[in-house]
C-alpha cells in the first residue's frame, strides 16, 4: 500500500432534488445507501444486490442510473434527482399521475425505480409503442403488476407530455 | 451488499491514474464505470483494497472520426456507443451489441473500456470488438502500445493490459455500410448471453463479399470463426447456403454447462444463430 | 341502498404516497441508539457444528454482541408450525439459530449485533466456524427409501402422510376398482419443481424493546399470527407484544411465516435493550426465505374412450425442505381438495407423503397448494384429449359440472355454490379466436414450419376465501379462518375502519372505502381505513388464501350493518318516530312518509355528545363484527394460450394469451384486472423461466435474481382478460376473492400449449420450466421419449458447474475488473 494517509473517508458534495449536500462518506458507501441513510431519502429502494432488480433507480445529470451500483464518491459534484424531487410545487410529474391513473402499482415498491426508468424512456422515445416501453423496462423488475398496466401508463405519460409540448410550442409561438 | 472498505482515488490526468495504479500493485483496481467491478464487490467475491477513478480524467470518453477508424475513449458508456451515428455507419456491429448490453441504467454508466478489460466470456462487447479488428490503445509507465484484437483476449477474465497499465482508446477499423447484426440469445432480456454470435457482413449484389463472425460465450474468449468466414466469401445471399457457411461455427469452441444449458446445446445454437445472424446482416 | 361505490375502478387511496416516496417500509426505520444485525449463515446443507470462534468479531470495530445457537439455547424456543396435519406427524425442533447442527445451507448459525450495517457485515468474516459435513437428501424419491436422512435424529424423512379416499369418505366409489373397470387409465409423472417466492421488498424487521409494549415492525403478511406465535414461542405475555406491518412490498405467501430472523431480532433487542434491525440481502432472501411448490406427482386417470372420467389417483411425494414452517405440511393438502377440480368424478384418491429435505423448507406460495393440482389435472386432460383425439375443450365440456347442477358436491367433499364454466369458456374461445389458431397451428404443422404454434388451455376453480374454521379444524389447522372489522363514525361524520386482514399491494384501503361508501352512504374519501398494526387492529387472521375480500370485506360489512342499526335506533328517538318508520338510505335517515331526517354525521355527532339518547343507550355507534365463512369460495375460469416454438433453437415465445375469470361480483375492477395479470405473470414464470436450483451438495445455484429468473416486461405480451359474474351464494357481497387465481390456472395452459405446437414431434412431457434447453432436448430425443417426463428434475446440476453468481458461464472472475 503506497498512500501515506487514510483515505478511507471523503467529503463528497451533492446536489439531490434541487437542494446541496456536503457530507463525509466512506468510499465503500453505495449512492443508495447514501441517499437512504444520509439524507433520509427513503424514497429510493434496495430490492436486489446483482444490479438486477431496478427498485433503486435515479437520475444522475439528467440519465437513470441504478444508485445500488455507483458509489456515493463518484457522484461528487453531480446532481442526483430521486423520486421525492419529482412533484414539482405539490403539482405531481406526468409519470407520477399516469401510474396513478393506470393502476400502474400495488405493493409500490418498484414503483418509485420503475416511475424514474419510465421518465428517461420517454425521453429518449417520446412515442413509444408497446415493445419499445417493455424492452426500456427490462432492468425494473415487478412482482405484483405483471407490467401491462404499467405499459399503459408510461405511453399515457409520452402521450400527455407530447401533448403538452405541443400545446407549450403552439403559446410560445402564438 | 456492502462491500468491503477501501481507499479512494479519483485522479483527474493519467498520469496520476497510472502512478496511483502502480503503488497500489496488487490490491489496486481500476473504477471505470462500475457496472462489473461494483456488482462483485457488493457480493464480497472481490476486495481490492485501492480504487482509482478515471472517471474525472478528461479525454478518456468519446467518439471521434479518425481517418481510416473510428476512435473510441475506453470510458465511453455503452449507451453513448449504441446511439453513435458515426459508429452506426462505420461499425454498426459495435452499436448493435451495445445495444443488447443488460439493460438501459447499466448501458448509461458501463463503459466500452471497462467491458472489454473485464473480459467476461459472456460479455457482449468482446466479440465484436475481435471481429472488427479492433486496437487497443493502452498506456503505461513506459508509454503507450497498441494491442491488437487477436492478442487482446488472453483468457478467462483475463487481457492483454498489464497490472500497472490502463486501456485508455479503442480504435476500431471503419467498415462503412456493412451490415450488421448482434443475434443474442437469452432466455430473459436482461440476462447475460447464453450463446450470441456477432456478425458484419459486406454483400455485393446478390452475394456475400466478406464476412467477419464473432462468438460470445462459447469459450473463455471471445472467438472468431474464421473457417465460417471463409465459406461466407462469395456466399449467395440465401438461407440455405448461408446456413451450410455456418455449419462449422462451434469449431474448436470450448462452450460451458450450466443451468442454461449444456456445451452440445451452446455449439447447436452456434450454428443456429450465426446462419440468423449473417442473414440478417446481409439484410435477408 | 344505492350502488355507486361498488363495481367502479376507484383510483387508489394507497397510491400517494407510493408515488412520491414517502412510503415506510420497514428498511426505512431509524430509531435512537438502533443496532443492525448481520447473519452467519451455513455454507453446508447438512453438517454438525463442532466449533465457532466468535472472538475476533466480538472485538471488531462497532460490534456489540456476537450470539450464537448456544447463547440463546434457553430462550429461542422453537419454531412454530401451526398444522399438524397427522397426529402422528413428525417434525424435528427449529430453532431460530442452529445450535449443533444445521439442516441447510442459509441456515442462520451465529448473529452480529453491532452499531452499523457496514460494522455488522464485516464482523461477519471474522466468525470461524467448524462443521462436519453430513450426507445430504436433496431428491423426493431418495428421501423416500430413507437412505440418507436430512435429520438423522428424526429416524426417517417422513413426516406424515396424508389420505382422502372417495370410497371411505362416502362421497363416491372406490378408485382402484374404478381404474380397474376403465376403458383407458392414463398415467402419468408430473413434477412441481421448487419456486422462490421473491417479493421485490426483501425482508426487514425492527424491534424496539424500550416501550412498555415490545414494538416489533416486520415485512409481514401476517402481523397477529405473528404477534401470537411469538409470545408463545418465546414465553412473552401476549399483551406485551405489539407487531406493526408497515407498507409491505409483496408478500405472496413467502411473508406468510414466523421467520428465525424475526425470533433473532427480538432476542438481540431484548438481550441489548436497544432497539435493533436486520434487512436481509437479496441473496439472503432466495436462499433463506421459505420456497414453494416441490412435488413428485404420480397420477392414474381413468377414462371411457368417449371421454368421460372414471377416476383419478393421485399419489403426491412433497418436499417439506429442512424444517416445517407455519403452514408448511398443510400445503399440499390445500391442494387434496382440488385435483378434482371442475369435473364430475365418480371416484378419487388423494395420497400425499411429506418428506424432509436438506434444503430451505417450503410453505404457502401463491395458491398454496391448488396450482399443483390444477397443474395435474389440466395436464392430464389435455393428456387424454390427445390419446382419444379429441379437441382438449370439448373433453373438458363433456366431465365438467353444468351450469344447472349447482350448488354442486364434490367427489372431495366440497360443496361448490356457483359458477358458470359454459359462459366463461365461450367467451374465452371468442375472444382467443379459438379456430382460427387451431387452423394456423394445423397449417404449420402439415407444411413443417420452423415455427410452431400450439394452442394450451386451462380451466379451473380454486377454494379460497380460507376459511370456514370448522373446515380448519377438522383438517388440524391450529387456527381459525374468521376475520375481523370495527367500523366507527367520528363526531365530525369520518369513519374508521379497521380491518384485520393485512395487504400488501391489494388495494384494501381504496376497496373496503368503497364497500363502506356504499354501505353507510358516506362519501369515500371520508373513510379511514387502518391496518396491519395489532394495536390498532385488535383482532385478524391476516392475508393469504385470497381471503381479505371474501371473509375480511364480510366483516366489514356486518359491522357497518350494526353501525346502522345503532344509528337508527338513535334517529328514532331524536325523530321521536319509531324505529320501523325509520329508513336508512344514502347516508340519510328518514321518517318513513315524511321528509324529516337526520344525516348519519349528524347521528354520530349526536351520540358523542351523548345530550338525548334513548334511555340505558351506550354513546357509541361503534360497532365490532367478526365473521366465520360457512364455507370456502370457487373462482373460476378458461385460460388459453397460444405458444410458439421454435424448433431449432427450444425458444417458446407466448403470442398470444386470454382469460375469462368469473370472481363473483366484482368491488373494484381496476384492482382485479392488476391482480389477474400479476397472478398470470408468476404461473406462466413457473412454466418458463422460474426455479431454484441446488447443486449435488445442496448449496442453492440460482442464489441471485441472475440466475433466478423473474422475467421483466420485456419478456412478456400484455393479456387479455375479460370476466363473467356469478355471485357467490355464501356472503352477502357476492364475491369469491382473485388474488392467486391467475397463477393457478395459467401454468397449465402454458405447458399444454407447448406440448400441443410439438407433440407431433414425439414429445410427450417436458419438466418445467420449459426452457430452450430443456424443449430443444425433448424434440431431439423424440419419439424415444417415454411418459411423462422420465429424466428427475435436475435440481442438481453436474459437479462441475461453479455457482458464481455473477456471470452465466457459472466461472468466478480471477483477473481485473474495470
Amino acid at each position: 500500500m503506497a498512500t501515506a494517509q487514510s483515505t478511507r473517508t471523503t467529503s463528497i458534495t451533492v446536489e439531490v432534488d434541487d437542494m446541496t449536500y456536503t457530507d463525509v462518506v466512506e468510499p465503500r458507501m453505495l449512492l443508495v445507501q447514501y441517499l437512504r441513510e444520509r439524507l433520509g431519502k427513503t424514497g429510493t429502494l434496495v430490492g436486489c444486490d446483482t444490479t438486477n432488480c431496478g427498485a433503486c433507480t435515479v437520475h444522475l445529470d439528467g440519465q437513470s442510473v441504478k444508485s445500488c451500483t455507483m458509489f456515493a464518491v463518484q457522484a461528487d459534484g453531480h446532481a442526483v434527482t430521486t423520486i421525492e424531487g419529482l412533484a414539482q410545487g405539490g403539482e405531481l410529474h406526468p409519470m407520477q399521475k399516469a401510474f396513478h391513473e393506470k393502476h400502474a402499482l400495488q405493493c409500490g415498491f418498484c414503483t418509485p425505480g420503475m416511475i424514474m426508468q419510465s421518465i428517461d424512456l420517454i425521453k429518449e422515445h417520446p412515442d413509444p409503442d408497446e415493445h419499445t416501453v417493455r424492452d426500456g423496462l427490462e432492468g425494473n423488475l415487478c412482482r405484483c403488476t405483471g407490467y401491462q398496466n404499467i405499459v399503459a401508463a408510461v405511453q399515457e405519460a409520452a402521450r400527455t407530455t407530447r401533448e403538452s409540448a405541443v400545446s407549450t410550442t403552439e403559446e410560445g409561438a402564438a | 451488499m456492502i462491500p468491503s472498505a477501501f481507499d479512494y482515488h479519483a485522479p483527474t490526468s493519467l498520469d496520476e491514474a497510472l502512478t496511483l495504479l502502480a503503488q497500489g500493485g496488487d490490491d489496486a483496481k481500476i473504477l471505470a464505470g462500475g457496472q462489473s467491478l461494483i456488482p462483485v464487490m457488493r457480493l464480497r467475491l472481490a476486495g481490492p483494497e485501492l480504487l482509482i477513478d478515471l472517471g474525472r480524467i478528461d479525454g478518456l470518453r468519446g467518439i471521434e472520426d479518425d481517418g481510416d477508424a473510428v476512435r473510441i475513449g475506453a470510458m465511453t458508456p455503452h449507451h453513448d456507443i449504441a446511439s453513435s451515428a458515426l459508429l452506426g455507419e462505420h461499425a454498426a456491429l459495435l452499436c448493435a451489441a451495445a445495444r443488447t448490453v443488460a439493460d438501459p441504467q447499466v448501458r448509461h454508466r458501463g463503459t466500452f473500456g471497462g467491458a472489454l478489460v473485464h473480459a467476461d466470456p459472456a460479455g457482449d462487447m468482446p466479440a465484436p470488438a475481435l471481429v472488427l479488428g479492433a486496437e487497443f490503445v493502452i498506456a503505461g509507465a513506459g508509454g503507450i502500445r497498441t494491442v491488437s484484437a487477436t492478442d487482446f483476449f488472453e483468457g478467462l477474465f483475463t487481457t492483454a493490459v498489464g497490472e500497472d497499465e490502463i486501456l485508455t482508446h479503442v480504435r476500431i477499423p471503419k467498415h462503412t455500410g456493412w451490415g450488421a447484426r448482434y443475434e443474442k440469445f437469452t432466455r430473459v432480456a436482461q440476462q447475460w448471453s447464453i450463446v450470441a454470435v456477432a456478425a458484419t457482413v459486406r454483400a455485393e449484389g446478390s452475394a456475400i463479399a466478406e464476412a467477419r463472425v464473432g462468438l460470445t460465450n462459447m469459450g473463455s474468449v471471445p472467438i472468431r470463426a474464421e473457417r465460417v468466414e471463409a465459406a461466407l466469401a462469395g456466399c449467395a445471399l440465401e438461407e440455405a447456403a448461408i446456413a451450410r457457411a455456418c455449419a462449422s461455427a462451434a469449431e474448436g469452441t470450448d462452450p460451458p454447462t450450466d443451468t442454461n444449458g449444456d456445451a452440445d446445446y451452446r455449439r447447436h445454437l452456434a450454428t443456429v444463430l450465426a446462419t440468423r445472424a449473417v442473414l440478417s446482416a446481409a439484410g435477408g | 341502498m344505492t350502488v355507486t361505490e361498488i363495481g367502479s375502478p376507484r383510483r387508489r387511496k394507497e397510491d400517494q404516497r407510493l408515488i412520491t416516496g414517502r412510503t415506510r417500509y420497514t428498511d426505512n426505520i431509524v430509531l435512537p441508539g438502533m443496532l443492525h444485525l448481520a447473519m452467519v449463515r451455513s455454507p453446508f446443507a447438512h453438517a454438525t457444528i463442532t466449533t465457532i470462534d466468535t472472538h475476533d468479531a466480538t472485538s471488531s470495530p462497532g460490534v456489540v454482541a456476537v450470539l450464537t445457537g448456544r447463547d440463546v439455547a434457553d430462550e429461542q424456543g422453537s419454531l412454530p408450525c401451526a398444522w399438524p396435519i397427522t397426529p402422528d406427524q413428525k417434525a424435528p425442533p427449529h430453532p431460530a439459530i442452529a445450535v449443533d447442527h444445521v439442516a441447510f445451507a442459509g441456515e442462520v448459525v451465529a448473529c452480529v449485533i453491532a452499531r452499523s450495517a457496514a460494522e455488522a457485515r464485516d464482523a461477519i468474516e471474522l466468525i470461524d466456524i467448524d462443521y462436519d459435513e453430513l450426507p445430504v437428501v436433496l431428491d423426493l424419491e431418495e428421501a423416500l427409501t430413507d437412505a440418507t436422512l436430512a435429520h438423522p435424529d428424526l429416524g426417517t424423512n417422513k413426516s406424515a402422510t396424508w389420505v382422502f379416499d372417495s370410497a371411505e369418505a362416502g362421497t363416491g366409489d372406490d378408485v382402484a376398482q374404478a381404474l380397474a373397470a376403465s376403458e383407458l387409465v392414463l398415467e402419468r409423472t408430473y413434477l412441481q419443481q421448487r419456486l422462490i417466492p421473491a417479493f421485490m421488498e426483501p425482508r426487514s424487521t425492527v424491534v424496539d424493546p424500550t416501550g412498555e409494549q415490545i414494538t416489533m415492525w416486520s415485512a409481514t403478511q401476517v402481523p397477529h399470527l405473528l404477534r401470537l406465535m411469538l409470545a408463545l414461542t418465546l414465553s412473552i405475555p401476549e399483551g406485551k407484544v405489539r407487531v406493526v406491518a408497515p407498507d409491505v412490498g409483496g408478500g405472496f405467501g413467502g411473508k406468510l411465516q414466523v421467520t428465525p430472523e424475526e425470533v433473532i431480532t427480538m432476542l438481540a433487542a431484548r438481550r441489548t435493550g436497544k432497539p435493533c434491525k436486520y434487512t436481509e440481502t437479496r441473496s439472503e432472501s432466495l436462499m433463506a426465505a421459505h420456497h414453494g411448490r416441490g412435488q413428485v406427482q404420480r397420477l392414474k386417470l381413468g377414462a371411457t374412450r368417449e371421454g368421460i372420467v372414471t377416476g383419478l389417483s393421485v399419489d403426491l411425494l412433497a418436499d417439506m425442505g429442512a424444517y416445517l414452517g407455519l403452514v408448511t405440511p398443510g400445503v399440499p393438502i390445500l391442494g387434496a381438495f382440488m385435483y378434482n377440480s371442475i369435473y364430475k368424478f365418480a371416484a378419487y384418491r388423494f395420497s400425499c407423503t411429506n418428506l424432509f429435505t436438506n434444503k430451505a423448507w417450503t410453505d404457502a406460495y401463491r395458491g398454496a397448494g391448488r396450482p399443483e393440482a390444477t397443474f395435474a389435472i389440466e395436464r392430464l386432460m389435455d393428456d387424454l384429449a390427445h390419446e382419444l383425439d379429441m379437441d382438449p375443450v370439448e373433453l373438458r365440456r363433456k366431465n365438467w359440472i353444468k351450469h344447472e347442477e349447482f350448488p354442486f358436491s364434490t367427489i372431495a367433499g366440497l360443496e361448490y355454490d356457483s359458477g358458470n364454466y359454459e359462459a366463461a369458456t365461450d367467451r374465452a374461445l371468442e375472444l382467443f379466436g379459438y379456430d382460427d389458431l387451431c387452423a394456423e397451428r394445423d397449417r404449420r404443422r402439415a407444411a413443417g414450419d420452423r415455427v410452431q404454434l400450439g394452442i394450451g388451455v386451462s380451466t379451473f376453480t380454486e377454494m379460497c376465501g380460507l376459511a370456514p374454521s370448522r373446515v380448519l379444524g377438522a383438517l388440524s389447522y391450529a387456527a381459525g379462518g374468521w376475520e375481523h372489522a370495527q367500523v366507527r363514525v367520528l363526531p365530525t361524520g369520518a369513519v374508521e375502519v379497521v380491518t384485520g386482514v393485512s395487504g400488501h399491494g391489494q388495494g384494501h384501503e381504496t376497496a373496503w372505502s368503497q364497500i363502506v361508501a356504499d354501505r353507510l352512504g358516506v362519501p369515500f374519501d371520508s373513510i379511514e381505513v387502518l391496518h396491519g398494526d395489532t394495536q390498532t387492529s385488535q383482532k385478524g387472521l391476516d392475508t393469504y388464501g385470497s381471503r381479505s375480500l371474501v371473509v375480511g370485506g364480510m366483516a366489514v360489512v356486518a359491522a357497518a350493518d350494526k353501525v346502522i342499526e345503532k344509528a337508527r335506533t338513535v334517529a328514532a328517538h331524536l325523530l321521536e318516530a319509531s324505529t320501523d318508520d325509520i329508513e336508512f338510505a344514502e347516508g340519510r335517515f328518514s321518517v318513513r312518509g315524511t321528509d324529516q331526517g337526520l344525516a348519519l354525521g349528524e347521528i354520530a355527532f349526536a351520540t358523542f355528545s351523548a345530550h338525548n339518547l334513548p334511555d340505558g343507550f351506550e354513546p357509541s355507534l361503534d360497532s365490532d363484527a367478526t365473521f366465520d365463512p360457512e364455507n370456502f369460495s370457487f373462482p373460476h375460469g378458461t385460460h388459453l394460450a397460444a405458444m410458439e416454438v421454435d424448433t431449432e433453437t427450444g425458444e417458446v415465445t407466448l403470442r398470444k394469451y386470454v382469460c375469462v375469470d368469473d370472481i363473483g361480483n366484482v368491488i373494484n375492477p381496476m384492482i382485479v384486472d392488476g391482480q389477474v395479470h400479476g397472478g398470470l405473470v408468476q404461473g406462466i414464470a413457473q412454466a418458463l423461466f422460474e426455479e431454484a436450483v441446488h447443486d449435488e451438495s445442496g448449496t442453492l445455484v440460482s442464489g441471485s435474481f441472475v440466475d433466478y429468473l423473474v422475467p421483466s416486461a420485456a419478456d412478456l405480451p400484455s393479456f387479455t382478460t375479460d370476466r363473467t359474474v356469478t355471485p357467490s351464494t355464501t356472503n352477502a357481497l357476492g364475491v369469491k376473492g382473485v388474488g392467486e387465481a391467475g397463477t393457478i390456472a395459467s401454468t397449465p395452459a402454458i405447458v399444454n400449449g407447448v406440448l400441443d405446437a410439438i407433440r407431433h414431434l414425439g414429445v410427450q412431457d417436458i419438466a418445467m420450466p420449459c426452457s430452450p434447453h430443456r424443449v430443444w432436448k425433448a424434440l431431439q430425443d423424440g419419439a424415444s421419449k417415454g411418459l411423462g417426463a422420465e429424466e428427475p428434475v435436475p435440481d442438481r446440476v453436474a459437479p462441475e458447474q461453479d455457482a458464481g453468481p455473477m456471470n452465466s458461464s457459472g466461472n468466478l472472475p480471477t483477473g481485473d475488473f474495470q
